[in-house]
């Protein structure tokens, strides 16, 4: 086996060798499926009749979706640094947090003052969970995989306490906060737009939607058109050709980290403000997790992310719908095939790259 | 006399808390002084428990449950291998997928195939690990003062898992201290160039590094499903993999330090479930959350080098390369 890279047409590497991944991926999910007894063909049927197959379904995904594009784009800057971030759930529960006491505490404040501050705040809550294990790999030399993951348990405990004994509803038996002031949440989507004449079936669909494309642009921008995301690109690549260039990797490091936790935080922004109008306990739901899954297939470019945040809208508003035909079959289906996708598009790109490679050079040579 | 009732109990507790802990740290001892960074000793732990719950329930057997749990550890240890030894992929990426693989996996099957909701049934008799009496524990608890009790709370009555996991720690240290297998599993993590010049395959002794780091996942996890439950629950390793991550990386890499940290983390865990809703004086009520987050900080703040300084092996993480 050499160990020399293995060079392939732009188009392939961009577009072909994830198709063929996320091809494999969804072929082990349906071997699961047959493992299970049941028809796989159907159930992708059923899945996407559930996520496609009508207005409200459309909307389920695509506030799914929504979720997705932010811990995918969080994973993504990060890794144009050459950070890996796994601790996308921590951040979120930071920003969570950080934005309930926000909310809370902005009940007197009218509606155009306290969502962009609790959307502040969040962001800030995400950084700054994120800042820390970006300070300590630029300071102190300790490993930001590692400190990300202990963050993560260390927020989630956190948030437990808070909700008990800080912010919780009193009287409240389950761990969450009062509701949020009715003129510090977002707007679903259908009532934004109704004004507009379309009339749309109520979903969890709303205005983060708006948030999370214009986190895709921004981050197209930051990182290909700015002189800071140049810096974070320099030093994903070769932190020493960085450091010699003038750009130091030490600051890059904290300030990507930091970038990566506020994207993390638009997770928050979703589900607590947009849908659920309190902060709950394990409101992440392993979303973070999945999002690396989504930065890995999207190449950690934006239009990839906002594609693959797309199909794992698809699989999970269709997984839901599924799980309601065939109770076997549980969205947990979605979790597997984000796992089973980080292995093919993560960590076994050498093999597929090879794969594609190979099938390409026969078909040269055969034409 | 009541305290020291207590002590044991709450010592006992440690020791039936740390079981699992023990295990994935040695697992991910030896992974990781062979320098393959393994951060899927969750997804290993997590996929031994359902395996071995339901090969134990099939069965009858807690001893079949225990062989379905290694092989079920061991695949999912020789899918890491493939990826981080054979394809020299991200090894960190590869850890993440088989977590996920194993939470989305067990809930999957043992819904599908039980229906209560990702659970297996419960397994009585023969299908759990019963607790051994070691030889005099009664006897010496009327005889002998004090240490007598200890004899019988703390270190009698625990199942087979539990003595085979303390019995791993000792061979771990023994052979990678000792042997010449050993020597060349820790070389192979500091430079596994050198290694390959002295005609010895990387690949191989890595891949056996791999493949024991499974075995010993699979003990945890049955552990926890056959020995300390009664079958298995959704996410019951609940992040028990994570914690003996740290208590590696607290131990500096060393197997007996290990065994300390991992009975700190124990002890800590059983304070906290002790200390449930209780109120001591001059602190009030007892945030157990507090308590729970410790391991987690203190692992925070040990990498830091704010109190002394972790040193993993030189390789860890770097897929080996031949030559260009």
């Amino acid at each position: 086996m050499s160990a020399a890279p293995i060079e392939l047409p732009r188009w392939a590497d961009v577009a072909l060798v994830p198709l063929v991944s996320v091809a494999a991926a969804l072929l082990v999910a349906g071997l699961v499926v047959i493992g299970i007894g049941e028809n796989p063909l159907e159930a992708t049927a059923l899945m996407l009749r559930g996520a496609l197959g009508s207005a409200e379904g459309i909307g389920f995904t695509l506030y799914y979706a929504t979720n997705f594009i932010f811990t995918g784009l969080a994973v993504a800057v990060a890794f144009h640094a050459g950070l890996f971030n796994i601790g996308g759930e921590g951040q979120a529960t930071a920003a969570g947090i950080a934005m309930a006491f926000a909310c809370l505490g902005l009940s007197w404040a009218p509606g155009f003052i306290a969502v962009p501050l609790a959307i502040l705040a969040a962001a800030a809550g995400g950084a700054l969970w994120a800042f820390i294990p970006g300070w300590l790999q630029a300071k102190r030399g300790s490993h930001v995989v590692i400190t990300t993951i202990m963050l993560n348990f260390v927020a989630a405990t956190l948030i437990v306490y808070l909700l008990r004994e800080v912010i919780g509803k009193p009287g409240s038996m389950q761990p969450e906060t009062p509701d949020f002031p009715a003129q510090a949440v977002l707007t679903p989507m259908h009532q934004l737009l109704a004004p507009f004449g379309l009339r749309l079936p109520p979903t969890p669909l709303n205005s983060a939607l708006l948030l999370a494309l214009l986190s895709l642009f921004a981050v197209w921008l930051l990182i290909w058109r700015t002189r800071l995301g140049y810096a974070i690109r320099t030093v994903g690549a070769n932190p020493r050709a960085a450091a010699y260039a003038g750009i130091s990797p030490a600051a890059v490091t904290m300030v990507a980290m930091a970038i990566s936790g506020a994207l993390a935080g638009g997770l928050a922004v979703n589900e607590a403000l947009g849908v659920q109008h309190r902060l709950v306990l394990d409101f992440t739901a392993g979303y973070g997790f999945v999002g690396i899954a989504v930065a890995l297939m999207g190449r950690g470019h934006p239009v990839g992310v906002g594609l693959a945040a797309l199909l794992f809208g698809v699989l999970y508003q269709g997984g839901a719908e599924l799980s309601f035909d065939k109770p076997a079959i549980t969205r947990d289906m979605v979790v597997v095939i984000g796992g089973v996708l980080i292995l093919f598009a993560g960590a076994l790109d050498g093999l597929f790259r090879r794969l594609v490679a190979g099938v390409l050079r026969s078909g040269r040579s055969g034409a | 006399m009541d305290w020291l009732q207590t002590l044991a109990v709450v010592l006992d507790s440690t020791i039936r808390l740390s079981v699992p802990l023990i295990c994935a740290a040695m697992a991910g001892l030896w992974s990781e002084r062979a320098g393959v960074v393994d951060i899927g000793l969750e997804g290993k732990m997590l996929i031994a428990a359902f395996a071995s719950a339901v090969a134990a329930f099939a069965s009858g057997s807690a001893w079949i449950g225990l062989g379905a749990g290694v092989l079920a550890a061991l695949a999912l240890a020789l899918v890491h291998g493939f990826a981080a030894i054979t394809w020299r992929g991200n090894q960190i990426v590869s850890g993440v997928a088989i977590n996920m693989l194993a939470a989305g996996l067990t809930v999957i099957l043992g819904n599908a195939w039980y229906g209560q909701g990702g659970r297996t049934p419960s397994l009585e008799g023969a299908a759990r690990f019963g607790e051994l009496t070691l030889p005099f524990a009664r006897w010496a608890r009327e005889h002998v003062p004090i240490l007598g009790l200890f004899y019988d709370e703390v270190i009698s009555g625990h199942s087979a898992p539990a003595y085979l996991a303390f019995l791993c720690v000792l061979l771990t240290a023994f052979v990678l201290k000792r042997t010449r297998f050993g020597l060349r599993i820790r070389a192979v993590g500091e430079n596994p160039a050198a290694v390959d010049t002295a005609g010895i395959s990387v690949a191989r002794l890595r891949y056996g590094a791999v493949a024991i780091c499974g075995l010993l996942c699979g003990l945890g996890g049955t552990y926890l499903a056959a020995a300390q439950s009664a079958g298995f629950l959704p996410h019951m390793t609940a992040g028990r993999g994570f914690i003996a991550l740290a208590a590696v990386i607290f131990a500096n890499w060393r197997p007996w330090p290990a065994l300390g940290a991992c009975l700190l983390f124990g002890l800590l865990d059983a304070v906290a479930i002790r200390l449930q809703g209780v109120t001591l004086p001059g602190i009030g009520l007892v945030p157990v959350e507090a308590i729970q987050a410790l391991p987690y900080v203190m692992t925070v703040v040990l990498l830091a080098g704010f109190i002394g300084k972790a040193t993993p092996p030189r390789a860890s993480g770097l897929p080996y390369v031949k030559e260009r």
